[in-house]
């Protein structure tokens, strides 16, 4: 009873557009004009559509660097904090300012950063004696730079989880540790690690399922570009359905794109059940 | 003092040292990140464009500031961005107190997984149904569709927040008041809801910042005059590529407020997304 209102609104923004997103992928659907039935055309398309490919293959190496990254220092993260020590508040909450703030706003200055010539990144390469690098402006270097950006904003979240895991563990088996003289490294390795993976695979499965849909700092820094050299699937969505208005095409790559986070969401949610 | 505490106290110390330097390397991307941010708002052309760069502007300048607010109608946006921000979070939270409780207290798994659905999608996703569906209903160059579209990040972080918390909650006061006659709606409205009020807050808060962040709806569905500021930064950026003061100014003119919520309410922020690891969008 209580969920009514909210059922009907989750049912008007969510529900509805998922059934007509379908709908529309079996049409061929521009902007204007007739919507001829399709059938399964949009689908087969992709099938010999290079770029829709690429894009796969980018969104799943963007992904796959932007989730091990985070999920790293994340953890190395959460158990600095877990620890006491001073001015430990006022340093998380600087740590947390990179996933609250405004994506455009630090994707502007990640991009001045990142300019070849004037940029301070260069800048502090030269400081330590190591040459340029084109960072963004470069085929090469343009999907790790943004692995760059997209780690330093959300490792947080991985920390915030993870450090949430840490502070629910029991207390027994570190004091047990230390009775036997075990290092830091040891206790880490031996307790923490086993004990709060977890709350580890839930930090992963999260920071999949955004960096799948990164879009943001992508769309800002790089538009996709050198070239489609960082045009990742969500980027590839946008300018096909809103740029080129091919509304048909772009909701079948949405109904691929969906299948694709459930599937390896299930993956993951799958192999964590296992290991439990 | 024998040689077995020396080593044992050696050992604490170079822990200790070994921590202070980790979150010395892990905080400092953060705080780096925002000084140079804010030197780049506050430093004149020259400064900016200076190679090797100026770290301290001298003498700090607002003209960057003046300058964006002249050449955009930035207070437009604001308040933009403010309207819809707080309509939908307002929204969200009369729809999604509410339905929180009623899925935490029927133990409503399915609709809670609705609601998990509704966090992995991908934003874009909606908006191309949802476009058509607004360019029909001719709302399109209004705030209406960002309101409403703003409602698919508010309303699951809400409801997803308020499920976690009235779980919490002790359930045999609301049944002292079924007992007394009071309705389930008073049990709600009198009971639970002042109890779950720290519970209210922290989603107020999150469901406010990441609506105030969000760009996608907005660089699909707001007009010239319905832009919100983050798309209102980014057109500053395609037409002032190399201006970096502005442009630096801008982008704080939009973050500030964000930044200065999570630094007052970082124990509740903290709360909210170590619970539910939401984001919007």
């Amino acid at each position: 009873m209580f969920a009514v209102p909210a059922a009907i609104v989750v049912a008007a923004v969510i529900v509805f557009p998922w059934i007509f997103t379908l709908f529309m992928s079996v049409h061929d659907w521009k902007v204007s004009g007739a919507t001829p039935y399709v059938g399964l055309a949009n689908y087969a398309k992709m099938l010999v559509d290079e770029r829709f490919q690429w894009a796969i293959v980018r969104t799943l190496v963007f992904t796959a660097a932007s989730v091990v990254a985070p999920v790293i220092l994340g953890v190395w993260a959460a158990v600095c904090f877990a620890s006491n020590f001073r001015l430990r508040g006022l340093a998380r909450t600087i740590f947390v300012l990179p996933m609250m703030a405004t994506p455009v706003a630090i994707a502007l200055v990640w991009t001045m950063m990142f300019h070849p010539q004037l940029g301070v990144l260069n800048y502090l390469l030269g400081l330590m004696g190591l040459p340029p690098s084109l960072w963004v402006y470069d085929s090469a270097t343009v999907i790790p730079a943004l692995v760059m950006v997209e780690t330093w904003q959300w490792t947080p979240l991985v920390m915030l989880i993870v450090l949430g895991g840490i502070a629910s563990l029991p207390q027994d088996p570190y004091e047990a540790a230390v009775l036997d003289g075990a290092s830091a490294w040891q206790m880490f390795r031996h307790i923490t690690l086993p004990l709060a993976w977890p709350f580890i695979i839930v930090a992963a499965v999260i920071r999949m399922i955004d960096a799948l849909k990164a879009f943001d700092t992508i769309y800002v820094i790089t538009l996709g570009g050198p070239g489609t050299s960082s045009e990742t699937l969500n980027i590839l969505l946008y300018q096909t359905a809103f740029a080129y208005y091919d509304l048909g095409y772009g909701s079948a790559m949405v109904v691929v794109f969906f299948v694709l986070i459930l599937l390896i969401s299930m993956i993951l949610l799958h192999v964590r059940q296992r290991q439990v | 003092m024998s040689r077995n505490a020396t080593a044992a106290r050696v050992k604490r110390l170079l822990n200790r040292a070994g921590l202070y330097f980790s979150v010395l390397v892990l905080v400092s991307p953060a705080v780096l990140f925002f000084l140079w941010m804010l030197s780049l708002a506050f430093k004149n052309e020259a400064d900016n464009t200076a190679y090797p760069p100026v770290f301290i502007p001298n003498p700090p300048t607002f003209d960057n500031f003046i300058d964006v607010f002249a050449k955009n109608d930035f207070l437009t946006y604001t308040i933009n961005s403010v309207i819809v921000s707080f309509s939908a979070t307002g929204l969200a939270l009369l729809l999604g107190v509410p339905a929180g409780y009623g899925i935490a207290k029927a133990k409503a798994t399915k609709a809670a997984v609705l609601i998990l659905i509704a966090r992995v999608t991908p934003g874009l996703s909606y908006l191309i149904p949802l476009f058509l569906l607004f360019q029909w209903l001719g709302l399109i160059g209004t705030l209406a569709p960002l309101v409403i579209t703003h409602l698919v990040i508010t309303v699951p972080i809400v409801v997803w927040i308020m499920i976690g918390f009235f779980e919490g909650l002790p359930g045999e006061l609301e049944e002292a008041a079924l007992v007394d006659g009071a309705t389930i709606w008073q049990a709600f409205r009198y009971v639970a809801m002042p109890l779950a009020r720290p519970g209210i807050t922290v989603a107020m808060i999150l469901a406010f910042i990441f609506s105030w962040n969000n760009f996608i709806f907005g660089v699909v569905l707001a007009g010239r005059s319905t832009r919100t500021l983050p798309v209102a930064v980014y057109n500053v950026l395609t037409f002032e590529q190399i201006s970096w003061g502005p442009l630096a100014a801008a982008a704080l003119v939009v973050t500030a407020p964000v930044l200065l919520l999570t630094l007052l309410m970082q124990k509740e922020i903290v709360a909210g997304l170590t619970a539910g690891g939401v984001k919007g969008g």
